[in-house]
């Protein structure tokens, strides 16, 4: 490990040339500073650096044997090769040996063209793949609403066990076994859906190859829109117009959200809304939530529900804390459930016939939308949200049409749920939430206009973030902002001991964001190293740009959101606002899979319920059981699951 | 473990112990090993809900401690039986018919090589070259080594373990 902090220059030769480079610095970073990409396939930078692929061999003068680069540190006067013939013939047969046991199926696998085994093959010069080996134990494992993984395609490098471990602080895979027989898996072989995993996506972002992937369900996209009688509806997440664009080759960092209207209704959809609109409709609703519990005695610290993650990892590991969590459910399923009773309403289609797709950054969503509180709604039985797209599987369709996507016009989102500000924009960003929720908080509050809308305090990749906001004639609020589980982790430890004390919270599953969301393009360990900057950095640039592009920066004033609390919803935190637009949580064991796993006594205090609807009366919306259609596509109901007691031994 | 959250099942007897043995070890931080051994020791193997309960206990994600007990040939993760009769599979043992004895063992205790008797008496294994091979076929029972042995002196062994 590099120490870090360390101003002390030493000096090294990387063939034949002589760098300055910190005392800190691993061989690897030195040769990048001589302009000298070492291969690598098991390294990720901050992530992962075990040295336990040794693609990156070099040869160090005085040193015994070959050395991996990516974990070995440089010192005052080192000579290093990086290119000789033994090097060049070593890395070979150590790709050759991971070669042997892999199924060679680039020809139809989703990471053909992105895949760093397949490029690093090519780069090495393997021309002979080796004879197959023995292959090791195949599992395909499909059990998860979000993640997809093959066993048979994993080279073990761990990247994805770091990420799960260190980012996100869930370990849901981990390394067992040893040598040939090493498994990077979940505990006891169970599959993804029996543990803990909050299905973020950060391990796919992670994997070099094609062993984990997002669930695809293009193909069930692609039969709705060809289908005459459904009506397609989609909704992009802001965070995407940050990101797609490098999936067409444009650096990280450009705004293309003008485009994607156009690209839509491309493919076929019908309408094409903003999720932007109920990011807005959210900041109503968790606003005025917020201030009611700050005035009213609620639990405090309210804290964000947006990030699917984020409210799965809630469930399993902080059961306590879920009385905190902010009741207004996430954008995404505010728009599913609007579509099919507001949408159907004014637009006069059967809600049967709407079927509703949402683009996202994130394949936490695809599990979300699937939860039993989000589908079999209403009298007929429909899920809010029918299918989950991420940015990646939209650049695939897109690219399989053939469409130039850098062609496309500009054109605006569709009406009614086509505006959306400056404020719901932001969303897409760590701290977005926040900033948006302060500037609704503070003028209802307070009913005076907020001076500067920026909250720059909020803003930027630190891990936790803070700010104190004085509401005139309501008081002081401190409110803290997190990224990734592993700082929310260290937040929630504190706010329990009590050594921090805050009103509101946000909290999101993925680093930076939904920018940095497991749904999004992919940045490979190459990249991470030599783009300029960290890639969070430079898309929050982009979403910033695209807010910036936009009239209206705060959610209470969207022409279109007075319309619909107008027309339909009547106040924020309504009767009917809590029956669409609010929802409940629930305490899940971390392994659904075991017997041993027990119900804790006081489990049954923990279904929120929200605060103000009585607990047994049915609500006035509620559907009739007799109309209820079991839905077969719906994710397994947590809620009908009674883990049974074990026999003793 | 954070009030609210799902209890792991776990015979009292058993969470007992290990909370002695984990109490016995929090001054040395790192002693997962040490920590994993002796419970094997008290409770005889490693099953999945102690693997759990000491992962809350310790605050070590359950897939570290599954790697730990998965990697150490040492750690036994289903009951063992009383008695572990280890047959040799190395190279001379099998020629001489080593195969045919634990052939004879699975039929006489009706269970397959790895696993345990019904009544927890006995368990069987295979195991690499004991470094005996001028006895082949040999086996071990609790670690006595037995040699020039046939299928025929299967039920002899036994008997004497009865
Ligand atoms: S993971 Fe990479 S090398 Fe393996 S089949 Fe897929 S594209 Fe080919
Ligand atoms: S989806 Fe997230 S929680 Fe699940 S295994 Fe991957 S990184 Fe871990
Ligand atoms: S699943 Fe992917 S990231 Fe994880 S160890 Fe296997 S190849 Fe590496
Ligand atoms: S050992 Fe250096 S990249 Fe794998
Ligand atoms: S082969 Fe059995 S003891 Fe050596």
């Amino acid at each position: 490990m590099a120490t870090p902090a360390s101003n002390t220059m030493v000096q090294v030769t990387i063939d034949g040339q002589s760098i300055s480079v910190p005392a800190s610095a691993t061989v690897l970073e030195a040769a990048q500073q001589a302009g000298i990409m070492i291969p690598t396939l098991c390294y990720l930078k901050d992530i992962n650096q075990t040295g336990s692929c040794r693609v990156c061999l070099v040869e160090i003068e005085k040193a015994r044997g070959l050395q991996p680069a990516c974990v070995y540190p440089v010192s005052d006067g080192m000579v290093v090769r990086t290119n000789t013939p033994l090097i060049r013939e070593t890395r070979k047969s150590v790709l050759e040996l991971i070669l042997s046991d892999h199924p060679q199926d680039c020809l139809s696998c989703v990471r053909s063209d992105s895949c760093e085994l397949q490029s690093l093959s090519k780069q090495l010069g393997v021309e002979n793949l080796p004879y197959p080996g023995e292959v090791s134990d195949y599992t395909l494992d499909l059990s998860s609403p979000s993640i997809e993984r093959s066993s048979d395609k994993c080279i073990k490098c761990r990247r994805c066990v770091s990420t799960c471990q260190k980012i996100q602080h869930v370990s849901a895979l981990g390394v067992s076994q040893r040598g040939f027989n090493t498994q990077v898996a979940p505990v006891f072989r169970h599959t993804l859906d029996e543990v803990n995993c909050i299905t973020c996506g950060q391990c796919i972002n992670a994997c070099p190859v094609g062993a984990l992937r997002e669930k695809d369900e293009i193909q069930k996209v692609w039969q709705a829109i060809a289908d005459p009688v459904q009506h397609v509806i989609v909704q992009v997440a802001p965070s995407v117009r940050a990101a797609l664009g490098e999936e067409f080759g444009l650096d990280p960092g450009t705004p293309v959200g003008h485009r994607i209207p156009a690209a839509l209704k491309h493919l076929g959809f019908d309408k094409v809304f903003d999720t932007g609109f109920t990011a807005d409709l959210t900041i109503m609703e968790e606003g005025n939530e917020f201030l009611d519990r700050l005035q009213g005695g609620g639990a405090l610290p309210m804290i964000t529900s947006c990030s699917p993650g984020w409210v799965k990892y809630c469930e399993h590991h902080y059961p306590d804390l879920l009385k905190n969590l902010s009741t207004a459910k996430s954008p995404q399923q505010m728009f599913g459930a609007l579509a099919k009773t507001y949408y159907a309403d004014i637009s006069g289609i059967d809600p049967r016939n709407i079927y509703s797709v949402s683009v996202m950054p994130c394949t936490a969503k695809k599990y979300e939308r699937q939860r039993a509180e989000h589908t079999n709604r209403g009298y007929e039985g429909y899920d809010d949200v029918d299918a989950v797209l991420t940015t990646r599987e939209l650049a695939r369709m897109l690219k399989q049409t053939g469409l130039d996507f850098l062609r496309l016009s500009e054109e605006p989102f569709d009406a009614p749920f086509g505006i959306g500000t400056g404020a719901g924009i932001n969303f897409g960003a760590t701290g977005g939430v926040m900033e948006a929720a302060l500037r609704t908080v503070y003028e209802t509050a307070t009913n005076q206009p907020l001076g500067n809308i920026e909250f720059l305090s909020l803003r930027g990749m630190e891990g936790i973030r803070e700010a104190h906001v004085d509401l005139p004639g309501v008081g002081a609020v401190h409110v803290a902002v997190v990224h990734g589980i592993s700082n929310a982790r260290d937040l929630l430890e504190k706010v329990k001991s009590g050594e921090a004390d805050y009103h509101f919270i946000e909290i999101m599953a993925c680093p930076g964001g939904c920018i940095g969301g497991g749904g999004q393009p992919l940045i490979n360990a190459q990249q991470r190293m030599t783009l300029p900057e960290d890639y969070r950095i430079m898309r929050t640039r982009a979403l910033f740009a695209e807010s910036q592009d936009l009239s209206l920066h705060k959610s209470h004033d969207n022409p279109n959101i007075k319309l619909i609390y107008e027309k339909y919803l009547e106040h924020p935190l309504s009767e009917k606002s809590h029956y669409l637009l609010h929802t409940h949580y629930q305490a899940r064991p971390k392994y659904t899979a075991q017997q041993w796993v027990a119900q804790d006594r006081d489990h049954e205090d923990l279904d929120i319920l929200v605060p103000w609807q009585h607990a047994h009366e049915p609500h006035p919306h509620e559907p009739h059981p007799e109309h209820l259609v079991p839905n077969p596509f719906a994710y397994p109901d947590y809620e009908n699951t009674q883990p049974s007691l074990p026999e003793s031994p | 473990m954070n009030p609210g959250q799902y209890e792991i099942a776990i015979d009292p007897q058993w969470s007992t112990a290990i909370d002695t043995i984990v109490a016995a070890n929090a001054a040395q931080p790192g002693s997962l090993i040490q920590i994993l051994e002796q419970t094997q020791k008290e409770i005889g193997y490693l099953p999945e809900n102690v693997q759990a309960y000491l992962s809350e206990k310790l605050d070590i994600p359950l897939s570290e401690i599954y790697g730990v007990t998965t990697f150490y040939a040492l750690f036994n993760t289903e009951p063992v039986g009383q008695h572990t009769i280890s047959v040799c599979m190395g190279t001379a043992c099998y020629v001489k018919g080593a195969g045919d004895i634990v052939a004879e063992f699975e039929r006489q205790l009706d269970i397959k090589a790895g696993e345990t008797t019904q009544d927890g008496k006995f368990t069987l294994e295979a195991c690499r070259c004991l470094g005996a091979c001028g006895l082949a076929p040999v086996l071990t029972i609790d670690g006595h080594v037995h040699g020039r042995l046939t299928s025929a002196d299967v039920r002899n062994l036994l008997e004497n373990y009865e």
